[in-house]
């Protein structure tokens, strides 16, 4: 017997149950059809400028720096303002999110876009999210060659453009869009869920900002 | 690993003697529980999602053989391979094979308590592959040689000097004069270091916070980002996750990850939550090609349907042990294996056998902290005794304890003459305490007294006093 077999055949006989009850069979169907949400937390639930607000504070408490600007055109320049300000190179990895190529980059022309994956030695790298949560702060990512993955990770500094329309209440509703945009049951290959800058607590308790990650998380909201 | 369980004793012992390690465990203490409770008090739901996290996980146990096959059909259809194993071997076994088919030489690690449960590091290091773990304080120890001596915190027994001394020792290329003083500067040097090892791996290694069965998603939750690092980079990724981490849904993910960084370190999300579903699609310009799980059993099957079912709702949190007295006083070794504190005290007999864990149990006090801080509500006090109980009935106390327990049931079966006995005995301990009514020493308690005095009895019995308290609430009642 191979030992798939064996351990369902001793999971089933510890738990009593017979390989084709169908009353287990129902429940789990069912409950895998309605991926029912639980308790959501009443934080999360407000009126869309509320949430953008609410957003804002909490990466704010998680060490991000956030920045608002009125449309997508203003993000290069917020770029080239930010590197500026903390003394960085002129140069950012970027992957081929359209929403980001549509941004007039040309007009920053000290500035150099380094197209895809991060090698390692970037110092700064700027990704577009597919939506944040407002509840927790959070960005959510997913992976592809619009953002690579690599992006999220191996700059120092991490710049993140967000639609403020894309700022949901709760994990649940970007859950539901994430389904919706990839059919049930799929799942694009990563999806990361980014509250704050990387950060490591093993020495004696003592939070330090700057693990293995990025150093710095700078969140740009477009509009709202 | 050696399993040092059954010198219980002894280990706390030494653990208690050990003044660097005493001043380490301060940090638990300052570290962990404010933290908890803050985030706690941060949100109203928080005892309602506890409750969810347990029916959620209760139903996922009750039918884990029927989400372990859905969940492996969605993991194949993703694009990834999925391994049994019923034993550590078999897991060691398989991974093995994975990296030599992947001509590894060099294998990254995130953070994984079952890679340690398995012993791979030392089993791939005997078989030519040199695992390097990534994560900071997994890093640090094993620099050392060591092992975790907490789930989330693994190098909290030691002192920044302890890590600074390893650190010149293993980063012999460095200059000798930089400033290591901080742990900033620890951290900027490690990281420095491990950043060409992740480019330098063929595989990466991770474990599993949760596997979803919907989606056929492996789910880590960090802080670091080494674990991103570690599965993104290498050409194969390897998940390695026991059993009882199958989740039904995605919502029910969300439910449990609400209660799982705020019981561990007091952070409402952790940093970073990943979830993974299958190697690299075309179009990605990064990620793995291969994407593997290693589905471990290694005694869980044998869990179920037992008092101790519900120790397989733990999700690994950590906040048991940094509530427990009995860990803050001698730390996470001292348990002798990979789990310490109250959920190592349940898990590691039903793992290791009751004959090498069975001391575990008794390492509590029973003051049920650990109980009402934990998120999946898992009655831990009462399974401790459950294991007591079974240890008792295979006759493996230790002869005083069993004289004990049977001259007290002989008593207790003969009532008068145990007041009769009690009432004898306490004037004799009453006047050896003294006038500070404590005792330093006391004959055949040596165990208990070298660490901490007994008080000496009150100078009349339990029974005495009751009577008394009676007789007096009586006549205020008349
Ligand atoms: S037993 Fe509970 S408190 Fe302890 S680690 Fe597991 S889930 Fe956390």
């Amino acid at each position: 017997m191979s030992a798939r077999d064996t351990i369902l055949g001793k999971v089933r006989s510890s738990l009593h149950a017979g390989a084709n009850d169908q009353t287990r069979r129902k429940a789990v169907e069912e409950r895998l059809k309605k991926a029912a949400p639980g308790v959501v937390p009443a934080r999360g639930k407000l009126p869309s400028a509320q949430r953008v607000a609410l957003f804002s504070e909490m990466a704010g408490k998680l060490s991000a720096s956030v920045e608002h600007v009125r449309k997508a055109a203003d993000v290069p320049k917020a770029v080239t303002e930010y590197l500026r300000g903390r003394n960085l190179p002129s140069a950012v990895r970027m992957g081929a999110d359209p929403r980001l190529a549509a941004m007039p980059w040309g007009k920053q022309r000290a500035l150099e876009l380094r197209p895809g994956p991060s090698d390692g030695d970037d110092e700064a790298g700027v990704s577009h999210a597919t939506a944040a949560i407002a509840e927790t702060g959070t960005l959510v990512m997913t992976s592809g060659a619009e953002n690579p993955t690599t992006i999220n990770f191996l700059p120092e500094h991490h710049i993140v453009v967000v639609d403020a329309a894309d700022i949901e209440g709760d994990l649940e509703t970007v859950l539901a869009r994430i389904r919706k945009a990839y059919g049930k049951g799929r799942m694009p290959r990563t999806v990361n869920l980014i509250s704050g800058p990387s950060r490591s607590g093993d020495i004696e308790q003592k939070i330090i900002l700057g693990a293995h990650g990025p150093r710095a998380l700078h969140i740009i909201v477009v509009g709202g | 690993m050696d399993i040092t369980s059954p010198t219980f004793k002894a280990n706390a012992r030494v653990a208690l003697a050990d003044g660097q390690l005493q001043k380490a465990l301060g940090n638990v203490r300052a570290g962990f529980i404010d933290k908890r409770r803050k985030a706690v008090d941060a949100l109203p739901e928080f005892e309602e999602l506890r409750d969810r996290a347990r029916d959620i996980k209760n139903h996922a146990l009750e039918h884990l053989d029927l989400y372990l096959e859905t969940y492996e059909a969605k993991v194949l259809s993703s694009g990834g391979t999925v391994h049994w194993a019923e034993t550590a071997g078999q897991a060691r076994d398989i991974i093995l094979d994975i990296c030599r088919k992947a001509d590894a030489r060099t294998v990254t690690k995130g953070k994984s308590m079952i890679t340690e449960e398995i012993g791979l590091n030392d089993f791939l290091e005997k078989n030519g592959i040199r695992p390097v773990e990534t994560d900071l304080g997994e890093y640090i120890i094993q620099l050392r040689g060591e092992h975790p001596s907490h789930i989330i915190a693994p190098a909290v027994h030691l002192n920044k000097e302890q890590v600074e001394a390893d650190f010149r020792r293993v980063h012999d290329h460095l200059p000798d004069h930089r400033d290591l003083s901080e742990p900033e500067a620890l951290l900027g040097e490690a990281r420095r270091v491990l950043r060409s090892q992740y480019f330098e791996a063929d595989v990466g290694i991770t474990g599993a916070n949760f596997l979803v069965a919907e989606t056929g998603t492996s789910i880590i939750v960090t802080n670091e980002g080494n674990g991103d690092l570690t599965q993104v980079l290498p050409r194969v990724h390897v998940v390695v996750a026991s059993i009882e981490k199958i989740v039904p849904t995605l919502e029910d993910v969300s439910q449990i990850l609400r209660v799982l960084a705020r019981s561990a370190t007091g952070q409402e999300m952790s940093v970073y939550t990943t979830l993974s579903t299958g190697p690299r699609r075309k179009g990605d310009v990064d990620g793995p090609d291969e994407y593997h799980v290693v589905l471990l059993d290694n005694g869980r099957s044998s869990m179920l349907g037992t008092e101790f079912q519900d120790m397989l709702r733990c999700i690994r949190c950590g906040a048991c042990m940094n509530h427990c007295p009995v860990y803050h006083a001698v730390g996470g070794h001292a348990y002798g294996w990979v789990y310490p504190g109250p959920m190592g005290a349940v898990l590691t007999p039903s793992l290791i056998g009751v004959d090498k864990g069975g001391h575990l149990p008794n390492a509590s006090t029973f003051c049920g902290r650990c109980e009402s801080v934990c998120p999946m509500r898992i009655p831990l006090p009462k399974m401790m005794r459950h294991w007591r109980e079974r240890e008792f009935e295979r006759g493996l106390n230790p002869a005083t304890q069993r004289f004990g327990l049977g001259l007290w049931a002989f008593f207790a079966r003969r009532p008068r003459l145990y007041r009769l006995a009690a009432a004898l005995g306490i004037p004799v301990l009453s006047l050896l305490g003294g006038r500070k009514r404590r005792f330093a020493w006391l004959p055949f308690a040596g165990g208990w007294t070298r660490h901490r005095e007994l008080p000496a009895p009150e100078s009349r019995t339990f029974m005495q006093q009751w009577r008394d308290r009676e007789a007096v609430a009586r006549q205020a009642g008349r």
